[in-house]
């Protein structure tokens, strides 16, 4: 009998040092310490430590119980009895995993008070899981790698290189803002391609925007290169709207819905930026800023069918006068025009689909002309472009190009390309381009012919971003 | 300097515009009365119907037969979403490639994420396949969040329909009783349709399956069919020849003889995998509308278990 009761205490001093925390234990504890060193008789003490073992087998289901309603608040599973009402919903107190509740009658109602406030399961919109990221922002690199090999005298690209690696952040700043940042490392440097916020709650259905931002000139002026279908930019783009950049600006865009005939979507779209895009505007003075107007007109031809047509005006001080008395008195005016035919049969959207689409633009540039004189130079330029998904894997497209000098309207090239696309998967994508290109030279009538393969690995890492459209 | 002036000048001209332009189209929208609800899928458009019954109004921007995980950002969804009162998203990032730019764009402040009106569906659902460990994309398109398809249950059914319909007493108080009698009405209704599906799956309970994209863990387990094997070698990712010789040896052992292909997937791979194999082709739409006479939710199930059924009968 002594043993026994030996062993007991020595339990019950093993199973007493975890739950210290509940108060009324350590003091009967005491008593039995002190019990156990008295003489007081063996039965007594039996008595005592049985009903000390109860309380604490009761004390242990309480435990369990309440261990049990946090694990269940905590994941989605719940118990099989749960599963209309379920954890993440509404639970009216004492509904909750009955089997829990046994003998635990003051643990139940935290329970709902704490699924209350922790509102269910954390959720993010296309962020990190572990709870300790949950607040940054969605995070993606894209590795753009290109190769190219053949002939081309005017506009040589290097044989191999890592072109670009775009890391995007992505997040929602407060109720009434997001931003997206996409800072570019290229072989020459660093640049933030894009760096803007975004007011999604403003009054009167306006949409702010403000940062840096390609400019809503146009289509393909808007696109990433990575979402570009094509390894290069239209020549037209290179010639007329700024090269690989084109207008990528620190400034303020708004837009807005317009109200449309029936079954027609059109958005306006006026933005203000410094006035800084390469080879194509600059600001001499502060007040040499580049003014940018869009509209969009969209319309549903059926189902599978869409017609996507825009209009679109810059204005700024033309870029690269370094000679030039009074710059801020010479302008470019760029006018564009872009229209787009989308079809994508809804039941086989990721295997067949066909994009066609063509932008013109015209540029009117003030200059000196080569005799110090003032001058205009009106160029046109314009690309059209057909991709066609053959199966989930391939694609394939064409372009043609053809486009004037922005400051020698004389100079004309005239280019087209085959392009072939393969995707592993949505996250990496294998192109093949053939370039040919009828480049003009500096003399009139003068020209070179560029015959050139491009190859391009693009790799995506990290959060899943938007599909383009 | 005149040429200056004339840069600012155009700027003001084109913020004018923009705001004249708001002031006329302001007026216009608002349409009283009913609750407009947008949903990002046409299950959820149902359920929203179910329990809103004539005070919405519900569509949905994915059509029931597109692969929801592809559907295109058109401009012509901006002017539904910029008017909708509520948006109920599926969640677990099925929508991500297109959801969150047409949210951004609708330049409607109710619906952004997490103000009133954004509902995440997948909040009040049992959720299968969480990602435990390392998540990498070696596993194919994996959805960190779980299996965004948990909807082909009945009880997450009921338990979204209960979230919306709370939602919907919460935007509209003065018709809370009406909500609570449609949810009601619609739990009674489902209950007993659940019992008559459990009943007629019941003789195929422990069937063998594979199906093409891993759209089915809710269904199966809630109707006791065992997913064996997937046409996808992973989520997202096009079947390739080994894997398609693995999933044929796989059927052959378990004596599989059902595929079940969602109505957006290519048939060429899964027929070859039936003729080697003597299984039937099984286009099982997983979202209402996916064929012509599945008008909700209900008749959803009562197709799907019907098609499972006729399936299981021809080839035992």
């Amino acid at each position: 009998m002594y043993r026994l009761a030996l062993v007991f205490s020595l339990i019950l001093f093993c199973i007493c040092a975890v739950p210290a925390a509940f108060g009324q234990q350590p003091a009967v504890l005491r008593a039995a310490e002190a019990q156990a060193s008295g003489g007081i008789p063996a039965d007594t003490r039996i008595d005592v430590l049985e009903q000390q073992i109860r309380t604490l087998a009761e004390e242990v289901a309480l435990l369990r119980g309440e261990l049990k309603a946090l694990r269940d608040a905590k994941s989605t599973d719940a118990a099989p009895e749960g599963r209309v009402l379920l954890a993440s919903s509404h639970i009216e107190p004492g509904t909750v995993s009955s089997g829990s509740a046994i003998g635990a009658p003051e643990a139940i109602p935290q329970v709902p008070q704490t699924q209350a406030a922790g509102g269910a399961q954390p959720q993010t919109y296309g962020g990190a899981t572990s709870n300790a990221k949950l607040l940054n922002p969605d995070i993606s690199l894209i590795g753009d790698f290109i190769g190219t090999a053949g002939h081309n005298a005017v506009s040589p690209s290097r044989s191999l290189e890592l072109h670009e690696s775009e890391v995007g952040m992505q997040a929602i700043i407060d109720p009434y803002a997001r931003a997206d940042a996409f800072i570019s490392f290229g072989e020459t440097g660093v640049n933030v391609e894009e760096g803007y916020v975004t007011f999604t709650s403003l009054p009167a259905g306006l949409l702010l925007k403000v940062g840096k931002m390609r400019a809503a000139f146009g289509k393909v002026n808007t696109i990433h290169n990575h979402a570009l279908p094509w390894i290069d930019r239209p020549l037209a783009t290179n010639n007329l709207v700024g090269g690989e950049d084109g207008i990528d600006d620190a400034g303020i865009s708004l837009s807005r819905f317009i109200a449309a005939p029936k079954g027609w979507f059109l958005e306006g779209t006026a933005q203000v930026y410094r006035g800084d895009s390469d080879d194509v505007f600059s600001a001499y003075r502060r007040q040499d800023l580049n003014v940018v107007g869009h509209l969009r007109g969209y319309r549903d031809l059926s189902e599978s069918t869409n017609l996507d047509l825009g209009l679109s005006y810059a204005r700024g001080n033309s870029a690269g006068l370094g000679t030039a008395l009074n710059p801020s008195n010479f302008f470019t005016n760029l006018y564009g025009a872009d229209a787009t035919l989308r079809w994508k049969p809804l039941r086989r959207a990721i295997y067949k689909n066909l994009l066609l689409r063509t932008e013109l633009f015209w540029s009117a540039r003030d200059q000196l002309s080569p005799v110090n004189i003032f001058q205009t130079q009106h160029a046109f330029g314009m690309y059209s472009s057909a991709e066609y998904r053959v199966n989930r894997r391939w694609t394939v497209g064409g372009r043609f190009d053809r486009s004037g000098h922005a400051a020698n309207a004389n100079l004309t090239d005239t280019g087209f390309s085959g392009i072939l696309t393969y995707w592993p998967s949505e996250f990496s994508q294998v192109r093949g381009q053939y370039r040919f290109g009828h480049l003009a030279l500096a003399n009139p009538g003068d020209f070179s012919n560029a015959n050139e393969f491009l190859f391009q690995f693009l790799f995506v890492m990290g959060a899943h971003g938007a599909h383009p459209f | 300097m005149h040429r200056c002036s004339l840069v600012t000048r155009l700027a003001a001209i084109f913020t004018a515009l923009a705001f004249s332009i708001t002031l006329l189209a302001a007026a216009s929208a608002e349409a009283a009365g009913k609750i407009q609800v947008m949903t990002a899928t046409t299950d959820l458009a149902s359920l929203a119907q179910e329990v809103g019954g004539d005070k919405v109004d519900v569509e949905s921007v994915a059509r029931g037969y597109q692969d929801p995980h592809f559907v295109d950002a058109k401009p012509s969804f901006l002017l539904k979403l910029k008017r909708a009162d509520l948006l109920i998203v599926v969640g677990l990032e099925l929508e991500i490639g297109w959801l969150p730019p047409l949210i951004n764009q609708s330049t409607n402040p109710k619906i952004q994420v997490a103000a009133p009106g954004y509902l995440d569906a997948s909040r009040f659902a049992r959720i299968l396949e969480i990602p435990t460990g390392q998540v990498t994309r070696a596993e194919g398109d994996v959805h960190p969040l779980g299996n965004p398809h948990y909807w082909l249950d009945p009880e997450n059914g009921l338990r979204i329909a209960k979230g919306i319909a709370d939602k919907l007493s919460e935007m509209r108080p003065g018709d809370a009783a009406y909500f609570a009698q449609r949810y009601s009405d619609f739990e009674q209704r489902l209950k007993q349709a659940d019992q008559r599906w459990l009943e007629e799956m019941k003789p195929y309970a422990g069937r063998k399956i594979v199906t093409y994209h891993r759209s089915w863990p809710n269904f199966a387990e809630h109707f006791h069919l065992n997913v064996v094997g997937y046409v996808e070698p992973r989520p997202g990712i096009p079947p390739s020849p080994q894997h398609t010789v693995e999933l044929i040896q796989l059927m052959k052992r378990e004596s599989v003889k059902v595929i079940v292909v969602e109505p957006y997937f290519d048939l060429k791979t899964p027929n070859a995998v039936a003729r080697e194999t003597g299984a039937q082709v099984l286009v099982l739409p997983p979202s209402v509308g996916g064929e012509k006479e599945i008008t909700d939710y209900f008749k959803l199930f009562d197709y799907d278990i019907s098609k499972l059924k006729q399936a299981f009968d021809a080839t035992h």
